[in-house]
């Protein structure tokens, strides 16, 4: 058992904090809704009211306000609690599957698609010899009966 | 051959069943340390007792428990008792008091005991999120050069410190 | 007493579902009308039975009856009498009661209303439906009881509902939620039901249609309920968060999606039989699956029930011998050789076999997304989180391509179309949809990409819709009386996709669009936001039936003139626990939306201001959908009775 530093329910903490500008205040949303609250049940750390979020909110700007690019960010605390907490996975190779695979998805999908469709489209064009020799035999019976 | 292409979708099941099942063994919640097999980050801090500053090289020379604890975590009183057999035991343990009052911290440990060789007081909270630190109780594996080696978090009792820690304890013991 | 009766009643169910299961089943193996004839007794008594049962566990809550434990876990003395009932559901054990209750329902519905299906196919079909309830009435018995007491002493009072079950979604989410997930079994029943007979004519196709229409409309608006439920109650104004249980509703409905256009292939052209057996397979496959990743504890989530490994162990175990033995039935019994009808790829069965691959595209991706964690760390490739930012990268565009397809593909005819007819309809929904997409996002401020998209993709539809309905009114002379003549499965079809066009303009606008603002306001102060004023008036104290509240007042006005009072709350509960009480008022464009925060001291509070353009529209575009999917159903070719009085009719001229 863990005492979780009395973390609560989902439960939005509105923060209330000066900006020095507006492009400040972006990136600072910006980068609290990409990281992870460590501790919590799958939230960020903008939605959570849990401790550790509030210190980590108050790290990300302190570090904001140190003129740190936001990839130097997620990086300064990737480095301190693993890729965990980043809901952007890293490009690296335990998420190369991750990554690549819709687009292979895609792909395969996309052929899949195409090979039904020609094959449906050489059955259409394709008359076996006896379809064609009715086929004929009908056309003549019109001509003549006009 | 047609037939068998029919069977792609028991298969692909199978695998995801596979992964589910073994997946179940898991806990989805236990987060390893990203500092293992990193020196512990430097730092300067004050002790409990006394006026004293230390910094990292309060753990160099003997393979150490970094006990990360706080007077407000219930948990961690829990976990004292053992704390305290294992430093008589011989086990060293260094604190790390954690976003706490120093005051309460050491009234905490007159009246409970006190199994720690020493306490750094990290009031604010800086140096925890140095480590890692997302709730209390959590002990690192710290060996004699200060690098991280295991990181517990939760409460150590007899069957996690014989299962999980001790064997990690004891590899990185240098022999006298 | 009477949680036990409910309890027996609950053993009686089980009992009656195994022979469900079997006896109908052999009788249609074997040619006995008898044993056939069993189906409809046996799953109304099931249902009689599990009624009962969840109506004796109401009644516990109802009479505030501690001493069993799961009403003692989720009740309590002062819990208003509405939530008390909906508290049955609130939980693991009772949730699954409920799941068996629908099931039940969805069985004796199919048992009675197929009256005119060929005996042996709905003795087949209410079989698996009962094999299927077996298994959760063994799940239930057998691990998760609602019935357990608390012995010897049933303590005084329960511990409270959590209190952010305590509102009224938790009232309607689940239920209807259950409806579309459990519903979903009826086109898979089916689907066994058709390659165990070997019958792999089409007519179940027909058969299927209607019931899979009305299952997936039930579990669109459970989506959406739950999606418009976290946005009211968890108080920081999103609607999706691409969790994993949200992730285990949306691809069954994805999936869903797949089949209801599917089988309009599949009954028109008798094509695509072997992928709708398989989409129908996986579609509830994938409801099993998200039974499974709720309660087995195998990923976090902060809807998810409480973990228990056990009870993973048998739902996966289910799960496997379900899904595994289904589709092993298919690799032996579906057809091997394609119908072939010859179309070409300007047809509406090569869009919509397009429009199929692409849905399980996606589904395929959030699958992916949302299991990686899992499978990351079985292979020991440490804890990986997977959020919104990965899935919104690949659904985003994925939809959109969904949204141009779709467009095109409502214009198309079978087999093929003139491209010339084709081609002056997309110029028209070109010139009207970029234009749009350009500058209309203008309307709400600067120029943002996601609104743009959003917008063209939903004109994109819209004008190729209106063009289509257009000309198939003028086709039969004058403009009125060919719109009466379209038939409700093309009503039902336009609804439904106008539906799709109005959610994504509304998530294009919002996400693009939302403005948001957390300060420190005391009584009297004001601040502009989004075109609106909003004018702090202070905060009261308020007392609930099992709470005390911090009420805030906030006058929003725009140029002068009064639009909405606003009354958020910040509330603490018995247990002890605070809840936020979003202040919202909604409306067509936008919604005005206002978080109590913590007090600042000195007479401040923390407050939240939001201005949320066209946030509604997503849940008014899912309302849509569904209702499209329904009137779909009153299509006049389902109606037996019109089939039975032509027949009649046609008999007696003769």
């Amino acid at each position: 058992m863990v005492c979780w530093l009395l973390a609560s329910t989902a439960n939005a903490e509105v923060e209330v904090r000066d900006f020095d500008s507006l492009t400040e205040r972006e990136r600072y949303r910006a980068l609290i809704e990409e990281l992870r609250c460590p501790q919590c049940q799958n939230q960020n750390l903008a939605a959570s009211d849990a401790p550790i979020a509030q210190d980590l909110r108050a790290e990300v700007l302190r570090l904001l306000r140190e003129g740190r690019s936001d990839r130097e960010i997620i990086d300064h605390l990737v480095a301190r609690y693993g890729d965990f907490v980043r809901y952007r996975p890293a490009w690296q190779p335990s998420t190369y599957l991750l990554w690549g695979a819709p687009g292979l998805l895609l792909l395969v999908a996309a052929g899949a698609w195409l090979w039904v469709l020609r094959r449906q489209r050489r059955q259409r064009i394709e008359l076996g010899p006896e379809q064609r020799a009715t086929l004929d035999r009908l056309l003549d019976d019109e001509r003549q009966q006009r | 051959m047609e037939r068998l292409k029919l069977f792609v979708p028991l298969l692909i099941f199978l695998v995801l069943a596979l992964v589910l099942y073994f997946g179940l063994g898991r806990d989805p919640r236990a987060l390893p340390s990203a500092l293992v097999d990193r020196p512990l980050p430097p730092f300067s801090l004050p002790v409990l007792e006394g006026d004293a500053v230390v910094d990292e090289s309060l753990l160099h020379g003997k393979v150490r428990l970094l006990n990360v604890w706080g007077t407000w975590c219930v948990a961690c009183r829990d976990e004292h008792p053992f704390l305290l057999e294992l430093a008589n035991r011989g086990v060293a343990i260094v604190g790390l008091n954690y976003k706490d009052d120093p005051d309460a911290a050491r009234a905490w440990l007159a009246r409970l005991g006190d199994p720690f060789e020493a306490v750094v007081v990290d009031a604010a909270g800086r140096y925890g999120l140095e480590l890692g630190v997302y709730g209390a109780p959590e002990t690192y594996v710290v060996d004699a050069d200060g690098v991280i080696r295991y990181r517990h978090v939760g409460v150590i009792d007899a069957d996690v410190w014989r299962d999980r820690i001790e064997p990690v304890y004891r590899s990185w013991v240098i022999p006298q | 007493m009477t949680p036990e009766y409910g309890h027996f009643a609950l053993i009686l169910a089980a009992c009656l579902s195994l022979a469900l299961g079997v006896v109908p089943l052999l009788g249609a193996t074997f040619g006995r009308p008898l044993w056939q004839a069993t189906a409809r007794p046996l799953a109304l008594g099931q249902l009689a039975l599990v009624a009962f049962s969840f109506i004796c566990l109401a009644a516990a809550f109802a009479r505030d009856d501690f001493s069993v434990a799961y009403v003692a876990a989720n009740s309590n003395r002062l819990l208003p009498w509405y939530y008390k009932l909906s508290a049955v559901w609130g939980a693991h054990e009772g949730s699954l009661l409920l799941w068996v209750l629908v099931l039940s329902g969805w069985t004796a519905a199919v048992a009675v209303a197929g009256r005119n299906l060929p005996p042996a196919l709905l003795a087949r079909v209410v079989a698996v439906m009962g094999l299927i309830a077996a298994g959760f009435h063994l799940f239930l018995l057998l691990t998760s009881n609602p019935f357990e007491r608390v012995l010897p002493i049933p303590p005084a009072d329960g511990a409270d509902l959590n209190p952010l079950l305590q509102d009224f979604g938790l009232i309607v989410h689940p239920p209807l939620l259950y409806m579309g997930y459990v519903g979903l079994s009826v086109p898979f029943a089916f689907a066994i039901a058709a390659l165990l007979a070997g019958r792999l004519d089409t007519a179940w196709a027909r058969w299927m249609r209607p019931w899979t229409n009305v299952a997936w409309a039930f579990l669109t608006l459970g989506i959406a309920l739950g999606s418009w439920w976290a946005y009211y109650e968890l108080g920081w104004g999103g609607w999706w968060f691409w969790d994993p249980v949200e992730n285990a509703s949306f691809m069954p409905w994805l999936l869903g999606t797949a089949l209801v256009h599917s089988l309009a292939v599949t009954e028109k052209r008798g094509l695509l039989r072997g992928w709708t057996l398989l989409l129908a397979i996986f579609a509830f496959a994938l409801s099993l699956l998200g039974t499974f990743l709720v309660r087995s504890g195998v990923l976090t989530s902060v809807h998810a029930f409480a973990a228990d490994p056990t009870r993973g162990v048998f739902v996966l175990g289910f799960l496997g011998l379900v899904v595994g033995g289904s589709l092993l039935l298919y690799g032996f019994r579906a057809p091997t050789v394609p119908a072939v009808a010859g179309f070409g790829w300007r047809s509406r069965e090569a869009w919509l076999l397009a429009n199929n691959a692409l849905l399980v595209v996606i589904t395929g991706v959030i699958l992916l997304g949302t299991l990686y964690p899992l499978l990351a760390d079985v292979l020991g490739w440490g804890k990986i989180s997977v959020g919104p930012p990965y899935f919104n990268s690949f659904f985003v565009p994925l939809t959109l391509a969904l949204a141009v397809l779709l467009g095109v593909g409502a214009l198309l005819q079978w087999k093929d179309t003139a491209p010339r007819r084709l081609r002056s309809a997309l110029i028209l929904a070109l010139v009207v949809a970029l234009p749009v997409g350009g500058l209309l996002p203008w309307v709400w401020g600067s120029w943002r990409w996601g609104a743009a998209l959003g917008l063209f993709g939903a004109v994109w539809i819209g004008v190729l819709t209106a063009i289509d309905l257009w000309r198939k009114s003028r086709a039969s002379g004058r403009p009125w009386r060919g719109l009466r003549l379209l038939r409700a499965g093309y009503w039902g079809m336009v609804i439904a996709h106008l539906g799709v066009a109005l959610a994504i303009a509304g998530a294009g606008v919002t996400t693009s669009y939302s403005v948001e603002r957390d300060l420190r306001m005391v009584s009297g102060d004001r601040q502009k936001l989004g075109g609106f004023e909003f004018h702090f008036m202070g905060v009261d104290e308020v007392f609930g039936p099992n709470y005390r509240s911090q009420r805030g007042e906030i006058h929003v006005t725009r140029e002068g003139r009064g639009v909405a009072t606003l009354m958020p709350e910040k509330r603490r509960y018995l247990g002890g626990q605070v809840m936020t009480e979003a202040g919202i008022d909604g409306g067509l464009t936008r919604d005005l939306y206002v978080a109590l925060g913590e007090p600042l001291g000195a007479e401040a509070w923390a407050v939240r201001l939001h201005v949320k353009p066209g946030v509604r529209w997503i849940w008014l575009g899912s309302a849509l959908i569904a209702l499209g999917g329904v009137v779909a159903v009153c299509d006049r070719r389902y109606r037996s009775r019109v089939r039975a009085t032509a027949r009649t009719a046609a008999l007696a001229e003769a």
